[in-house]
């Protein structure tokens, strides 16, 4: 309780509340009194804490005032909506199209009006038709060549419905995916689409029916290379029972699915493969699974169609021996694998967060 | 000077009329979104708002540069907390060293967040009541009405009360953060 009056003393000393009699008393008991001063200068320092709060937020208070009166007159730009991320998307997603209809018009257009300009000097008024007939002859041709010059330069988006449609991922920043043989095998074309919707070209440059792998060299200009992939490629055997999961595109949207290793063989004993239990779809083939430690340890290949859950992975060592046979094949890209996964310790979805964008949709024709 | 430390809003105004415009387009040419040039802009104007309350507010260039200065350096300390790297496209040359004025702001910044903690770690009705009579100002006949005590005089003893509990608080973390 003492220290309650004398709390009321100081603040009442403070904001100059005291009778002069009461100051003198007052300052008399500081001096004579080292603890009682000691507390003073506490609660001094604490009131004065308490006034800077109160100053600090009654200006706050004014700036948002001013601001809510300036934003409505326009000279604050307001809050952005959240629809530009979709016009972004689907800017990123089409800009090709975009800029190859735009050229074709662009060029079109120039052909048409000089070709106009060319023929009016020439004509005479009984063979008009016959120059329209030319006119459009040429100018068809003239776009067709223009159109097949255009597609080698910018290739066309990848089909909407396209003939095959895997997974594939990352295995190096530089533009290397692995995915399945079986499924590069089939198309002409291929195309890499990450989540984003960005999507560009590559090719094979080594497939391994043996074990079912193949590595894709995204060869398109507009691929920026990533430093440092979040996951690593295990070398080692995985353990059975040991949790995994897996990311896919079974569907036009990535999709995630967990399960467990239940063998260490794969089909007929096959030893490059495990056999894991886990929920696929067509499409999911050449996913990567991963440990809990964010480590790669297999690529999806095949499913059992008879039996429920039972679903093959190529063994990520396997990736390992497909780089040596590049090199003894005299190729000279260097590969590079992430030795170390950055996925360690956290939780599932910061872990997918991390690498979602880093595997793709593998479409063709 | 002497209005923005009055906490004037007029003076606040004009301060946002003849610099927000600047600022904003500065923001937003490199990397940033018109939210967080708002966010930058109100932590400037708390920079030279301290300054101005401290006493010695000389400033020895316009306002604007001051301002500029300040909302650039701010700016590219955000950007390296957010990892968005890239050079800075700049209209305006002309910058002054602000980095002592910002060391300040950080301390008190520091200080406010330390007295924050503690007014949040006290409890009801001890947080509403020191809020009510500290920070909002608020007469003890008003508070003991508004929180259903008798008479002043038992808010008075409550909130001595909890001004205790607050002290105690309030300077732990005050000696744990200095």
């Amino acid at each position: 309780m003492d220290e309650l009056l004398l709390i009321e003393a100081v603040e009442r000393y403070l904001k100059g509340e005291m009778t002069p009699k009461e100051k003198t008393f007052f300052e008399e008991i500081r001096k004579n009194n080292p603890s009682i001063d000691q507390l003073v200068v506490e609660h001094t320092f604490l009131y004065n804490e308490l006034d800077k709060q109160a100053n600090i937020k009654a200006f706050k208070h004014s700036l948002y005032e001013v601001e809510n009166k300036l934003t409505e007159e326009g000279i604050i730009s307001k809050k952005q909506l959240t629809g530009k991320a979709k016009v972004v998307f689907l800017w990123k997603k089409y800009r090709r199209s975009i800029a190859v209809a735009a050229s074709i018009a662009g060029l079109v257009s120039i052909v048409t009006t000089a070709s106009i300009s060319t023929y009016n000097n020439k004509v005479g008024k009984g063979n008009i038709e016959n120059l329209i007939y030319q006119y459009k002859k040429e100018t068809d041709k003239k776009f067709a060549e223009l159109k097949d010059s255009l597609n080698q330069k910018f290739p066309k988006r990848p089909p909407n419905n396209p003939n095959f449609r895997a997974t594939g991922f990352l295995i190096d920043g530089k533009g290397f995916v692995v995915t399945n043989a079986h499924v590069v095998n089939r198309m002409k074309t291929i195309y890499v689409e990450n989540n984003k919707g960005e999507y560009f070209t590559a090719q094979t440059i080594y497939a391994d029916p043996n074990s079912d792998l193949a590595i894709l060299k995204i060869n398109d200009t507009a691929y920026k290379t990533v430093y440092n992939l979040p996951y690593s490629i295990n070398k080692s055997n995985s353990n059975l029972g040991e949790q995994i999961f897996t990311l896919g595109y079974p569907r036009n949207e990535i999709v995630y699915g967990e399960g467990y290793l239940s063998a260490k063989s794969g089909n007929e004993g096959d030893s490059t493969a495990y056999q894991i239990s886990v929920s696929v779809n067509p499409g999911n083939s050449g996913g990567p699974v991963l440990n809990k430690k964010g480590e790669v340890i297999g690529i999806i290949t095949s499913k059992n169609t008879t039996a429920d859950g039972v679903v093959f992975a190529a063994k990520s060592k396997n990736i390992y021996k497909l780089l040596d046979a590049l090199k003894k094949a005299g190729d000279t890209a260097t590969i590079k694998l992430p030795a170390n996964t950055g996925l360690k310790g956290l939780d599932r979805e910061q872990q997918v967060k991390k690498m979602e964008e880093f595997v793709f949709m593998v479409v063709g024709n | 000077m002497e209005g923005l430390a009055s906490n004037d809003g007029t003076v606040i105004e004009a301060i946002y009329r003849d610099n927000y415009p600047m600022i904003q387009g500065f923001i937003l040419n490199n990397n940033g979104n018109s939210d967080e040039a708002r966010d930058i802009f109100q932590e400037a104007m708390i920079v030279i708002y301290e300054k101005a309350v401290s006493g010695n507010f000389e400033l020895n260039c316009l306002l604007k540069t001051y301002l500029y200065s300040v909302c650039r350096r701010l700016w590219l300390k955000r950007l390296q907390q957010l990892q968005r790297y890239g050079s800075l496209i700049e209209n305006v040359e002309e910058t002054v060293a602000v980095e002592e004025d910002l060391e300040l702001h950080e301390k008190l910044n520091a200080d406010f967040i330390i007295m924050e903690t503690a007014m949040n770690k006290i409890g009801e009705p001890c947080k509403s009541l020191l809020d009510a009579y500290y920070i909002q100002k608020k007469n003890m006949q008003e508070i003991a009405a508004d929180f259903g005590y008798t008479n002043a005089d038992n808010a008075k003893t409550q909130k001595y009360k909890c001004l205790v509990r607050l002290k105690k608080l309030f300077f732990a973390q005050y000696k744990n953060g200095h």
